[in-house]
């Protein structure tokens, strides 16, 4: 998977447990939590939906790599890369 | 541990089909948990459930849903339909027209937005105003729902802001009746729960009553593979060192379970756990607050004898009592309701005119009375009730009530404990919380009442933030 796929499956993801949010203008590189109205329990969903579609663990204390579309991209790129996604 | 012949091996069981226990069991099976909900009653719903007499719809609980903001991201509402994945209407809830605390020679109305307080407050107390302009900015800068924090008095916190006795009580019996659990005090986190709740945000209602928010939990919970039994009570909690390791009904069927998640309260779910009632830890934590109510069902609109608003939280006497009623009913204070006084615009209307008047009621007293006296004493309380709550409502008499009455029922502490069996028949459960959840066996959680968060909404947060924070979070 690429960086722009891993991106893809985090928007469809929040699209998912925040239907009522435009995620037309998202910016990769700033943070979620300045541009859409999510708060410490979607991030959580965030983690959820990972594990049950992709298999991919994301412990407590690596949920502030999540912070960012770009960051999303980094951190998860090797874990999907590990599950031979 | 070794999957049971039957197939009886869930992640999770969750004890009671209440708000608490259907929100935690739809955030566990959403994310493909195997989840059992046990619940002893036939009905769902709980503590605020429906049932149906005389070829009418009775609501058990329901007055009013709290929190109600109009498409409200990013308040409690708003979280837990997000967290449920429900859609925003899924509750169909319409806002209520307008309320009031009535005291004597005086009156604050308020409604579903909190400049009609403030300007009420700026009216009937001018020089108060800024403390309570105080009040409501601390209240809006503290944290409420972190599990962790510690007990605080609000009587405290709220009397160095407010010097005015009188002004403090009017803003302490709304949030008391509407949640809490204590005596005379609430914890600081609750108070400013239920402010916001309740001045912050608002009431609604669905016009066809709390069923339509249980149906939804029920419908999402269904599509997402979780399971249900009712008229199936859990009679004991199995352990071994300080782990469970499944539940006995008292059928005396074993189900076995990787963790469990009551929502039956903190004393009760230790009698499951094997403790005693009459242990100490028991008695000293089982609520002494049980209420009463009068539902009276009339052949015209409240509106057409002159009463149009929602919700009057009333009291007669110099001070506020807030405490165990030393009477069968406690008639000096009461929380009256018109169901039929929220904008159902398009929706519609209820059939028929609806009065509710509910107070604190005593357990004692009216778990005492042998069946025949029990009747009696309601027939010769119901109207004791009614003639005390319409001292605060102009222009209405007994008589009128009397008249156009069509129907009617009660239900006191008795009914209340023998549906939804909280010890002392206490509405608010316990008056020390669990917040974090946590029991002394180490995959026994809390949930709903007595981990503290209360009402419809509180409950609903309860399940999910329990669920979220020691199943989902800690990979269990
Ligand atoms: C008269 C009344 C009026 C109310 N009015 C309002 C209102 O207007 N607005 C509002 O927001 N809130 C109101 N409430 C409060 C609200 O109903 C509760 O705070 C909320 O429903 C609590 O939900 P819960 O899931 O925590 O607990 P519960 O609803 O008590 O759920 C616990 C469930 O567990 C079951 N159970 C217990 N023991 C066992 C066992 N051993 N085995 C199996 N099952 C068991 C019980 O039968 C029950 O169904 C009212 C409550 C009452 C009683």
């Amino acid at each position: 998977m690429t960086k722009e796929d891993i991106k893809k499956v985090v928007l469809d993801i929040i699209s998912e447990i925040a239907p009522d949010e435009d995620l037309s203008n998202v910016q990769p590189g700033v943070r979620l939590r300045e541009q859409l109205d999510l708060d410490s329990m979607d991030f959580l969903d965030i983690v959820m939906e990972l594990r049950k579609k992709h298999g991919i663990e994301v412990p407590e204390e690596d949920y502030q790599q999540l912070a960012s579309l770009d960051s999303c991209a980094d951190y998860l790129t090797p874990k999907f890369t590990g599950v031979g996604a | 541990m070794d999957v049971s012949e039957g197939g009886n091996l869930y992640d999770t069981i969750v004890i009671g089909c209440g708000m608490a226990g259907l929100a935690a069991g739809i955030r566990l099976a959403m994310f493909g948990q195997r989840v059992m909900i046990l619940e002893k009653h036939n009905a769902p719903g709980g503590l605020n459930s429906f049932y149906f007499q005389g070829g009418r719809k009775f609501d058990v609980g329901l007055h009013a849903v709290t929190n109600f903001v109009e498409g409200g991201r990013g308040t409690p509402l708003g979280t837990l339909l997000r967290q449920l994945r429900l859609p925003w209407d899924a509750f169909k809830l319409c806002p209520q027209i307008g309320s009031r605390i009535a005291f004597p020679g005086m009156d604050l109305r308020f409604n579903n937005s909190i400049e009609t307080l403030e300007s009420e407050v700026a009216r009937v107390f001018p020089k108060d105003i800024d403390a309570f302009r105080k009040l409501r900015k601390v209240i809006l800068e503290h944290d409420a729902l972190n599990l962790e924090s510690k007990v605080q008095s609000a009587r405290e916190i709220v009397g160095r802001i407010i010097q005015n006795p009188l002004l403090q009580d009017m803003l302490f019996c709304p949030l008391m009746y509407y949640g809490s659990a204590r005596e005379r005090d609430m914890d600081f986190d609750q108070f400013a729960t239920l402010w916001k709740a309740i001045f912050e945000e608002g009431f609604a209602r669905p016009l066809e009553g709390v069923r339509v928010i249980i149906r939804a939990l029920l419908e999402r919970y269904r599509s997402l593979g979780g399971t249900r039994r009712m008229k199936c009570g859990v009679k004991r909690i199995l352990a071994k060192n300080e782990t469970a390791h499944g539940v006995e009904l008292e059928t005396g069927e074993v189900l076995e379970a990787k963790q469990v998640i009551s929502t039956a309260g903190w004393a009760e779910t230790k009698l499951l756990c094997g403790s005693q009632r009459t242990d100490p830890d028991i008695l000293e934590n089982t609520g002494s607050l049980s209420f009463g109510e009068t539902i009276s069902f009339l052949d015209t609109k409240p509106a057409e004898l002159g009463c149009g608003e929602t919700i009057i939280f009333f009291n007669d006497s110099d001070q506020f009592h807030y405490g165990k009623a030393e009477n069968p009913f406690d008639l000096r204070s009461g929380v009256i309701c018109f169901p039929n006084n929220y904008d159902y615009g398009r929706s519609g209307d209820l059939p028929e005119g609806i009065l509710r008047v509910t107070g604190i009621a005593s357990y004692d007293h009216w778990t005492r009375f042998n069946a025949d006296s029990y009747e009696a004493q309601k027939r010769n309380w119901f109207p004791r009730i009614i003639k005390s709550a319409i001292r605060f409502l102009p222009g209405i008499d007994w008589e009128t009530i009397e008249k156009r009455t069509v129907y009617q029922d009660m239900f006191t502490p008795r009914t209340i404990e023998k549906f939804t069996s909280h010890l002392g028949g206490a509405v608010y459960g316990a008056p020390r919380k669990a917040k974090d959840g946590r029991t002394e066996l180490s995959n026994v959680f809390l949930a709903g009442t007595d981990q503290g968060f209360l009402g419809i909404v509180g409950a609903m947060l309860s399940g999910i933030s329990i669920a979220n924070k020691h199943v989902l979070m800690s990979g269990r």
